[in-house]
């Protein structure tokens, strides 16, 4: 049976060590968390399943630091590797790919140029082109009803609103529309992450998880919020994603990845626990 | 220390391979010079991408390899490299394949399981080879395909469960030539194991 995966998140950015991790609480307020590389071997060890490197700083220089990351962890950890980060052209994705990650997540340039999607999908194969889509709840329903609204935890109506430039920027999009245009256009993969639940703690942001998960065909990432192993728990059961992904839980040594796989294994939830 | 050629036809991440096969202790080339086969201990052909592309890719290649595989030396392939041992392929219209294992690639049926299979399923291995030697079976492997190889049981060393029973890696009548539908060079330390024995095996 496909297990359900496991992602720990690594979001990298250029210091005078040659890039750092860090993490941040709703993307500012940023800590310091550890060399990726080192980071991305203790992970492997632990039975992740992938690893997702997000180049933060998405600079000119924060490229190349970002195909050093990658050079070196694909010599040392044999485990699928995702980046993303400020990629916006063909050769930004060949780049990466030849550096030895094996896929990349394109968030911003998918936005603001669609075809880019259907462009890398034909080259590299759809497998290798994961969207990343960030998106915030937007209560003002009233007005947007051409838009997909959800019934949230409470009760209340909502449409989830596509974010761009991490979460600075508004889009108007509506996820679930935008979500399906993406896979039409080739991507292999959505990595989903709600901004009202990044860095909290408060577990997945369950409703927009289900309507992604069910609505499409590609699998979808859970992204944004875990706090503890019942949070992967709920994204899996309740979100009916593929794979959850986190940072902060593991970063600062709350739970290993371990502990997470252990406590679903314990509730029937299909995982490779290390062998 | 054993020669091992990584035939580069195009695209893709061909860095793991290399660094799996290396970590094995093999010297490792990735080259376009089908002339390089002629020398090596042991070839792998990797492969992501549509078939068709990577069929027409390979031309340059096809005399070395069938010149290869009747000396009796070892091939793998790996994903698509696997697909395109088969006989054909219906992916982009039906397309021949090297045809030196008999089977034919097809897609997954539609059905509740979302296609592509993408991540960690677990394998049952249905034959001895020394490819598999030490790897435990239900061993979990990293799997990305939307389309599966569908050969007989005499040709198939490991299968996989994903809503159907196929093919998870397969083998020729003389046992020379191997497939390997997921990624071993990203399937974590059983995966190096596998590779570490493909370096054995040459």
């Amino acid at each position: 049976m496909l297990t359900k995966r496991i992602i720990p998140c690594l979001d990298v950015t250029l210091d005078a060590a040659g890039g750092t991790v860090v993490k941040g609480v709703e993307f500012v307020d940023l800590k310091k968390a550890g060399d990726p590389v080192d980071l991305a071997k203790r992970y492997n060890e632990q039975g992740a399943d992938e690893l997702v490197f997000l180049d933060i700083t998405a600079s000119h220089e924060g490229r190349s630091t970002m195909i050093d990351v990658i050079e070196r962890t694909a010599d040392e950890v044999f485990i699928p590797l995702t980046v993303g980060g400020g990629i916006n052209s063909v050769e930004d994705v060949r780049q990466i790919l030849r550096a030895g990650a094996d896929k990349v997540s394109i968030n911003t340039a998918a936005v603001k140029n669609p075809v880019f999607i259907r462009e890398a999908s034909t080259i590299f194969g759809s497998q290798c082109i994961v969207t990343a889509i960030d998106c915030r709840r937007n209560l003002d329903v009233e007005n947007n009803q051409d838009k997909t609204i959800l019934e949230l935890e409470d009760g209340t109506l909502a449409w989830y609103e596509v974010v761009i430039y991490g979460g600075r920027e508004p889009t108007g999009l509506d996820t679930v529309q935008w979500a399906k245009k993406v896979e039409e256009l080739g991507s292999g993969e959505i990595l989903l992450t709600s901004m009202n639940r990044d860095g909290t703690y408060d577990g997945f942001d369950i409703p927009i998880t289900k309507k992604l998960s069910e609505e499409l065909d590609i699998p979808i990432i859970a992204s944004g919020g875990v706090g503890n192993p019942e949070h992967m728990y709920k994204g899996f059961v309740d979100g009916k994603a593929d794979a959850g992904l986190a940072a902060s839980i593991f970063h600062f040594g709350e739970y290993t990845v371990r502990d997470v796989k252990e406590a679903l294994k314990a509730k029937n939830i299909p995982v490779r626990l290390y062998s | 220390m054993k020669k091992i050629v990584i035939i580069d036809y195009g695209l893709g991440n061909l860095r793991s391979v290399q660094k799996g096969l290396e970590h094995a202790g093999a010297e490792v080339l990735i080259s376009k010079d089908p002339a390089d086969i002629e020398t090596a201990d042991g070839v792998i052909l990797p492969g992501v991408g549509a078939f068709s592309d990577a069929m027409k890719n390979i031309v340059p290649f096809l005399g070395s390899i069938t010149d290869y595989v009747a000396s009796g030396k070892p091939v793998l392939g790996i994903c698509l490299g696997m697909q395109m041992l088969m006989t054909s392929s219906e992916e982009g219209g039906l397309t021949e394949g090297l045809d030196l294992v008999p089977g034919n690639v097809v897609r997954f049926p539609r059905s509740e399981l979302k296609v592509p299979q993408m991540g960690w399923n677990s394998l049952i291995i249905e034959q001895d080879h020394p490819f598999y030697e030490g790897v435990p079976n239900g061993a979990f492997v990293y799997f990305v395909h939307s389309y599966y190889v569908d050969t007989d049981a005499s040709h198939t060393l490991a299968s996989c469960d994903y809503g159907i029973d196929f093919a998870a890696s397969v083998v020729n009548s003389a046992g020379n030539v191997i497939g390997t539908q997921f990624h071993p060079e990203k399937s974590g330390d059983i995966g190096l194991k596998m590779l570490k024995n493909f370096v054995n095996m040459c």
